[in-house]
């Protein structure tokens, strides 16, 4: 694998009962950033993290469009999540819903997600505020990171297996 | 997921606005209950009402000096709600870690002329 320049931290705040805002800074002009967000050749290619693979993505990048992402996960099972695309401003910003589904997943669950894209010296600072319909899907949202644990130690793993290059 | 009362839990003590803003005005050091109704613009007996849940759930501490009750954070207590978004916030992390190396090699299939070492 690439060695990866200088990458920022995610931080992750609650602004209110409802909403989770995720802040990172790339090393890269935003119109990539961008494509890497929009393309489903692209997204396949980052969006599992470290959890598994990213088995399908459509991406119908138009106002009412259609998105899905398939992810098999390290444990085998499979979780998608869907939306639509509310607006578009290309390189700019993107407001679209996003549902896990779970079994009996009702499209009120959906959050409503916006993200911008801001560049400043050629690095671009992604900004994504999740606006959550109830308070409880806020916190089942934020309840789903809790394999934290096993992620760290997914880290370490990788780590050992760098030092051993 | 199921939360305890109010009383009880520090989830939901700071689940309420008002209660936030204290902890955020306690951040900066501890103070008499007089200045965080000041600050808060809120009377003195919803203040103190705010804050007897924070004490109740050990987000906050409280001593006296004199004839006065100065309060200040718990960090200790505030731990597990930064534990909780910190995993998520470690989703994130890795989603953007593989983000980068997309990056990396839009850049070089974009930068044929202009390639910075």
């Amino acid at each position: 694998m690439d060695t990866v320049t200088s990458s920022g931290k995610a931080k992750v705040t609650l602004p209110t009962d409802t909403q989770i805002l995720i802040t990172r800074e790339f090393d890269a002009p935003k119109h990539l950033v961008y494509r890497a967000c929009t393309e489903p050749e692209l997204i396949k290619r980052w969006w599992a993290g470290l959890r598994g693979v990213v088995t399908s993505v459509e991406a119908d990048i138009r106002v009412g469009g259609r998105w899905r992402y398939v992810m098999k996960a390290n444990d085998g099972s499979e979780v998608a999540f869907h939306g639509t695309y509310r607006e578009i401003e290309p390189n700019e910003r993107v407001v679209s819903t996003e549902l896990y589904e779970f079994p009996g997943a009702a499209e009120d669950d959906a959050t409503l997600n916006t993200m911008t894209l801001v560049e400043t010296d050629g690095r671009t600072t992604l900004t994504t505020l999740v606006d959550c319909p109830t308070k409880q899907t806020r916190d089942a949202i934020i309840d789903s990171g809790m394999e934290g644990g096993m992620q760290e130690a997914f880290d370490k793993l990788e780590e050992v297996a760098r030092s051993l290059r | 997921m199921a939360r305890a009362a109010t009383t009880v839990d520090a989830f939901n003590a700071v689940a309420e606005p008002r209660r936030r803003q204290i902890l955020d005005a306690l951040a900066g050091g501890e103070r008499p209950v007089n200045d965080l109704v000041e600050r808060l613009g809120l009377t003195q007996p919803q203040v103190s009402k705010h804050l007897r849940v924070l004490r109740e759930v050990g987000l906050v501490q409280v001593r006296d000096e004199g004839r006065q009750r100065i309060y200040r954070v718990n960090g200790e207590r505030l731990k597990p709600i930064h534990d909780w978004v910190k995993g998520y916030e470690q989703t994130w992390q890795e989603r953007f870690e593989r983000l980068d190396v997309v990056l990396e090699d839009l850049k070089k299939e974009e930068g044929d002329g202009h390639r910075d070492e």
